[in-house]
């Protein structure tokens, strides 16, 4: 594998990127979003009417929160993937890409690439506004700063990266089996539907996402099921199989 | 430079690629006719290691083609024009180049040279800023063939490179092809235009699914029909007919209003006496001369019978 080949695969990936609006939008727009609508609801439920939430409340809600960053781990990438793999196979220039003396490993992690650093720099980079965001209006409420803790910094650092791997992989399946971005994005979107399950799981206390056992038992389960499709993926993304079947 | 022997591909069921054999000379323009299906592209695609051979072999440039190690050095040394340009169309066409310069490791120093060099051969250099989304179907063609050189590849294969163009932008492209040919660049026509075919290239081959014949391209138009003598006349006469008949006991004469057609073996030899036996017998000669079967025709035959 030669990493320098990869990254020429990447950088001109990222070339296209900004000129496509739509990934731009994924990119900035939708985690801009998130972590505003999340502070104003930390603002609000300090400062509503009825009486505001306690301590304790507090404490449970920020870690829930923080969680739905996992869940835009199935957005973003999802979005960038699907422009990466379909787009160049709609437009079809995958075939003379493949034509280079490039092998098929470079241009899957050439790819994988141009989707993870951008995903992960945006939920990570989000993720922390928010929690400067959350700390800055929480401090009266709690008397101290909530974040940063080991549960967030697990689930940005360690479950984030996983599952943006786990999206791409995803994404790279479905590229195989459609002809259209919007419906590869639409299909890879249903990555994220575990990722709401958990945080669903954890609004109705059935699982504690603020305990970083459980974190970390989530993430090797996600690591593990990494690893398992990224055997399909291998054997999906095969230089042949690209100009002969994939539809 | 290219060899193949007994190259064959199946999906499935189905034969795409049946034992083809030839070579293909170094600095030599081979083109490769046949129907829409008959196997061209996928041929060119396991040339260019694109897809596995289910069978025979192929060499390129000593190299072995599907062989692991060897597929990375004969995608180094090859060009490749698919049948879609498939160019980044957001990106310009200066980036295009840069793009596919760097995949294919050409110093940047060269890389640079070579995208000024070819994007001014095709008349694209002023226009190497604008995206390639903007440009017509021949601008992009000649982009894609700018591609294709980036990294001077000693071997060019092209698929159907002037299919869909207009005929100004078409014979951009040929006089370019033929511009490659002087530079001796040993170059693979993928083609159905029997015209482009018999003017561009040396050699040619015909292709459905099984090779059906190859040579030169008066080779082939020479193989399923004789040569035979039309001369045109003020007027036919009886007597005209008669003098050429007793004259070529064996020939064959047709009549078509004031043209004669004399179908004899060696036909290049017999006219000028069919011509000067004609006017000693008062006929007025307008035009005489000897036609073959046409590329066209042999092209037809070999694929008709063979369907």
């Amino acid at each position: 594998m030669r990493l320098s080949q990869a990254w020429i695969v990447t950088s001109k990936d990222f070339s296209l990127f900004k000129k496509r609006r739509n990934i731009i939008y994924s990119i900035m727009v939708i985690p801009i979003m998130v972590t505003c609508l999340l502070s104003i609801v930390v603002w609000y439920i300090q400062h509503k009417a009825s009486g505001v939430a306690s301590p304790d409340e507090l404490a449970v809600l920020l870690p829930a929160f923080m969680f739905l960053y996992m869940i835009l781990s199935g957005i973003i990438p999802t979005t960038i993937a699907s422009y990466s793999i379909v787009g160049e196979k709609v437009e079809k220039s995958m075939e003379p890409l493949l034509a280079t003396p490039t092998t098929d490993g470079e241009i899957l992690f050439g790819k994988w690439l141009a989707a993870f650093v951008p995903g992960v720099a945006s939920i990570v980079g989000f993720g922390s506004v928010f929690m400067v965001t959350a700390d800055v209006l929480s401090y009266g409420t709690l008397g101290y700063y909530f974040f940063p803790n080991w549960s967030s910094a697990t689930v940005l650092f360690l479950m984030v990266p996983i599952a943006v791997i786990l999206s791409v992989e995803w994404n790279v399946l479905i590229s195989s089996r459609v002809s259209d971005v919007r419906i590869a994005q639409q299909t890879g979107s249903l990555v994220l539907l575990p990722f709401a399950g958990i945080y669903l799981s954890g609004e109705l206390n059935l699982v504690n996402l603020g305990d970083i056992n459980n974190l970390l038992l989530i993430t090797a389960v996600m690591a593990f099921a990494c690893l398992l499709m990224l055997y399909a993926v291998q054997a999906t993304f095969q230089r042949e199989a690209i100009l002969t079947r994939w539809k | 430079m290219i060899e193949t022997e007994n190259l064959t591909k199946k999906f499935g069921d189905l034969t795409a690629v049946d034992s083809v054999s030839f070579r293909v000379d170094d600095g030599e323009v081979f083109g490769f006719l046949g129907p829409n299906g008959a196997g061209k592209t996928t041929t060119v695609r396991m040339l260019c290691c694109l897809i596995s051979r289910s069978g025979g072999s192929a060499r390129i440039g000593g190299y072995e083609v599907g062989d692991g190690e060897d597929s990375l050095k004969i995608r180094n040394m090859i060009g490749f024009v698919p049948d879609n340009v498939g160019l980044y169309e957001p990106l310009s066409a200066f980036r295009n180049l840069d793009v596919y310069g760097r995949l294919y490791g050409v110093p940047e120093a060269k890389r640079k040279e070579n995208i000024q060099r070819f994007l001014k051969l095709l008349d694209l250099w002023e226009k190497r800023d604008f995206a390639a989304g903007t440009f017509s179907k021949g601008m992009k063609q000649k982009l894609a063939i700018a591609r294709s050189l980036i990294h001077d590849p000693q071997v060019l294969f092209m698929d159907e490179p002037t299919a869909n163009l207009d005929p100004e932008a078409a014979k951009t492209v040929r006089d370019f092809i033929l511009e490659l040919k002087k530079e001796k660049r040993t170059i693979f026509l993928n083609t159905h235009n029997l015209d482009e075919a018999q003017r561009i290239c040396d050699r040619i081959a015909i292709l459905n699914t099984k090779l059906m014949a190859s040579g030169t391209p008066g080779e082939l138009e020479r193989m399923v029909g004789k040569r035979k003598t039309v001369i045109e006349l003020e007027s036919v006469t009886d007597s005209l007919v008669a003098t050429i008949q007793k004259m070529l006991p064996s020939a064959t004469i047709s009549v078509d209003g004031v043209r004669l057609s004399i179908d004899i073996p060696d036909a290049d030899m017999r006219t000028p006496d069919i011509v000067q036996a004609l006017v000693q017998a008062g006929g007025r000669v307008r035009f005489a001369g000897v036609v073959g079967s046409t590329l066209e025709d042999t092209y037809l035959k070999l694929v008709r019978r063979d369907q």
